[in-house]
C-alpha cells in the first residue's frame, strides 16, 4: 500500500520587544537567572497584567504577512496546567478567539508553488526555562524567559513530506526575520517548530494517529526526523501495529525519535478568559496603520529583483534570502554601478569574505557605497577586475575607500598604450621559447606570455590591451 | 438536569491537584450539580439575536509602551523559594521537558 504523510507544524516564535509581554521586565536573552523578573513574571498573588502593546502590534504584522484576517475583536484566555514553568500555574495565552487567523503561506517545493493554510496565530507568554544541570536531585527555574511575548503559528494539516515542511520553516522564517519580529535563532530558543505527523493510505480521507516532534534544534533536523517519523509509522502500520498518539523528541545524534509521554487523555487545560486583562480591539484604521509599516516581503522583492535588474531567479534569490542582503544590493546599484556586476561581486567574493569571517552584511566593513566605488573603478578600466579581487579583501579588512586605496598602493592599471608597447618588446626579447611556440601557431603560448606581462607590471596592465599590444608587437617582429 | 458524578467530582479535583476527603466529594457532587443546574435554568431563556458576552469587562486595549523598568534583586525575587541555590528556584528534578 502506498501512504501519504500529513504534516502539520507549531511554530512559536519570540518577539523582539524589549521588555516582557505583561510587565516591564527586559527580554534579553543572556541575563543572570532570575535577574529579569519581577511580582508580575513570577505569578505573586494580587498583581495585575498590563499589556506590551509593542507584542500586539508585532503579531497583527505577522498576521498581515500571513495573509490572514485580523481579529476586531479578541481576549486573552488563561490556559490551565501545572508545570515548573509557570510560577502561576496557568499560561495566558488565546483560545477561542485568537489575533490573526485563516491565513496562508506560499512556498516553493521542486520549482511549483504550494499554498500552507495557516489556521491561527496567537499571543501569549513564554514560560520558564527549566535546567537539568543542577545536581542533587533538583531542577532549576529561571524566569527571566518567562513572559516574553511568544506568537504561536499553526497551520492547516497541508503539509505532505518533509521537504515541504523544510519549505514551510525557511519561507516564515525569512518573512519573520524580514518583518524584524524576531531574531529566530533557533539556539537561543527564539524560534522552535513543532511538527505534527501522520500517514494514512493515499486517497484516504481520515487522518490517522499523530505524533507531535518537539525538541529539534534545526530546520534541518525537523526535516529529517519528519522523513524517520514518516519511515517508522508506515513500519508500525505494516507490521499490524497501531501508532500511538504521543509526543516524541529528536535525538539528532543518532538520527532518531524517541518516545517522550504518552498522551493517556487529551490535555485539559479548562481555558476560560483571563479576567485581568481586557479585550483587545484591533480596527480597521489601527491595522492599517501596521500594514503601512510592513517592508515589501521576500517573495515580491524576488519577483521584483528579476524584473527590475534583469537577474536570473537563482541570484534574486540568493540576494534576497535575507533583508539586510537585500538592501545592501539595492543601495550598491543605487550608487549608479550596473546590476549584474553588482550581484556577482556580492554573491562571489564579498560573500566569500563574509563566510570566512563569519560575518553577517550588517557587520560588513565595506559599505555599498565604497563596493560600488570599486565597481566603478573597474567599469571605467581605472583597475582590472584581477587587482579589484585582490583589493577586495583590504577593503573587507582596512574599511578603507576603494579610491584611496587603489591611489595609496599605485593599483591603477596601466592603459598607457606606449608604455604597454614596451613592456611587450621586453617580454618578448627575454622568452624566446614560447615566442618560437606561438609563431609555430601554439594559440596557447599567447596565454603564457600576456600573464608574463600582468606579472611585470604587478597586474596593472590593462588585460584586454596587453593581450592586444602583444599580439601587435608578435607581428611587427616576426 | 445536568448531572455530576462522583467521578466527575475526583476529576476536576485531579486537574486540580486537589485531594478531597469522602465527604467532601459527595458534598461537591450536590453543589456542583446546582451550579450546573442553575446553567440549565439559564439555558432555558431565549438568547435569539443577542450578542454572545466573551468578557465581563466592557474596557477594551489598555496598554502599556514597551519600555523596560527595573527588575528585582535577585535575592529578593527568591527570598519566599522553598529551595534555591542562590541563583534558581529549585524544584524536584523534572524528568520530562515540556
Amino acid at each position: 500500500m502506498k501512504y501519504e504523510a500529513v504534516i502539520g507544524m507549531e511554530v512559536h516564535v519570540e518577539l523582539n520587544t524589549q521588555s516582557k509581554v505583561f510587565c516591564g521586565c527586559s527580554t534579553k536573552f543572556d541575563a543572570p537567572a532570575n535577574t529579569n523578573v519581577c511580582p508580575i513574571c513570577l505569578g505573586m498573588p494580587g498583581v495585575l497584567p498590563v499589556i506590551n502593546k509593542r507584542a500586539v502590534e508585532l503579531s497583527v504584522a505577522v498576521g498581515i504577512a500571513l495573509n490572514c484576517t485580523i481579529s476586531r475583536w479578541s481576549k486573552m484566555d488563561r490556559k490551565n496546567y501545572f508545570y515548573p514553568d509557570l510560577a502561576k500555574n496557568y499560561q495566558i495565552s488565546q483560545y477561542d478567539l485568537p489575533l490573526c487567523a485563516n491565513g496562508c503561506l506560499e512556498i516553493q517545493v521542486n520549482g511549483s508553488t504550494k499554498r500552507i493554510g495557516i489556521t491561527r496565530a496567537h499571543l501569549e507568554e513564554d514560560t520558564a526555562r527549566n535546567t537539568h544541570t543542577i545536581g542533587g536531585g533538583d531542577s532549576g527555574v529561571d524566569f527571566n524567559r518567562c513572559g516574553v511575548p511568544l506568537l504561536e503559528i499553526v497551520t492547516e494539516p497541508d503539509i505532505r513530506s518533509a521537504e515541504e515542511a523544510y519549505a514551510y520553516l525557511t519561507s516564515l522564517k525569512q518573512i519573520l526575520r524580514y518583518l524584524d519580529v524576531s531574531d529566530c535563532n533557533m539556539e537561543e530558543g527564539s524560534l522552535r517548530a513543532e511538527a505534527n505527523i501522520s500517514i494514512r493510505p493515499v486517497g484516504s480521507k481520515e487522518f490517522g494517529s499523530k505524533t507531535e516532534v518537539k525538541n529539534v534544534a534545526s530546520f534541518s533536523g525537523v526535516q529529517k526526523a519528519i522523513d524517520f517519523e514518516i519511515a517508522r509509522q508506515q513500519q508500525v502500520i505494516e507490521g499490524g501495529g497501531q501508532v500511538v498518539q504521543e509526543t516524541r523528541g529528536w535525538d539528532a545524534d543518532k538520527g532518531i525519535t524517541f518516545s517522550q509521554r504518552a498522551k493517556e487523555s487529551a490535555h485539559d487545560y479548562r481555558y476560560f478568559p483571563e479576567p485581568d486583562l481586557v479585550p483587545l480591539v484591533v480596527d480597521e484604521a489601527w491595522e492599517a496603520q501596521i500594514a503601512a509599516t510592513l517592508p515589501e516581503l521576500p517573495r515580491a522583492r524576488k519577483a521584483r529583483f528579476v524584473s527590475q535588474y534583469q537577474l536570473s531567479e537563482y541570484d534574486s534569490g540568493v540576494l534576497t534570502a535575507e533583508r539586510p542582503m537585500a538592501d545592501y544590493y539595492e543601495t550598491t546599484v543605487q550608487c549608479g554601478v550596473p546590476a549584474k556586476p553588482a550581484a556577482n561581486w556580492i554573491m562571489g567574493d564579498l560573500q566569500a569574505l563574509l563566510t570566512e569571517h563569519k560575518l553577517e552584511i550588517g557587520a560588513c566593513k565595506v559599505t555599498p557605497e565604497n563596493l560600488a566605488s570599486m565597481i566603478a573603478l573597474i567599469e571605467d578600466g581605472t583597475i582590472s577586475g584581477k587587482i579589484a579581487k585582490d583589493l577586495l579583501p583590504e577593503l573587507f579588512a582596512t574599511g578603507k575607500s576603494a579610491k584611496a586605496l587603489v591611489e595609496e598602493k599605485g593599483l591603477v592599471q596601466i592603459s598607457d598604450t606606449s608604455e604597454l608597447e614596451a613592456v611587450a618588446r621586453e617580454i618578448i626579447a627575454s622568452n624566446p621559447g614560447p615566442v618560437a611556440d606561438f609563431r609555430g601557431g601554439k594559440e596557447k603560448a599567447l596565454g603564457f606570455l600576456v600573464g608574463q606581462m600582468m606579472k611585470a607590471t604587478k597586474g596593472k596592465a590593462n588585460p584586454q590591451m596587453a593581450n592586444d599590444i602583444i599580439r601587435k608587437e608578435l607581428a611587427k617582429t616576426e | 438536569m445536568a448531572k455530576i458524578t462522583k467521578a466527575d467530582v475526583e476529576y476536576v479535583a485531579g486537574l486540580a491537584q486537589l485531594t478531597l476527603d469522602e465527604a467532601t466529594k459527595e458534598r461537591l457532587v450536590g453543589e456542583m450539580g446546582d451550579i450546573l443546574g442553575y446553567m440549565d435554568k439559564l439555558n432555558e431563556l431565549d438568547t435569539t439575536g443577542i450578542e454572545p458576552t466573551m468578557h465581563v469587562l466592557e474596557m477594551t486595549n489598555v496598554f502599556r509602551e514597551d519600555e523596560v523598568t527595573p527588575s528585582l534583586p535577585r535575592d529578593a525575587a527568591l527570598m519566599n523559594a522553598p529551595k534555591t541555590d542562590g541563583e534558581y528556584f529549585l524544584v524536584p528534578r523534572i524528568l520530562d521537558t515540556e
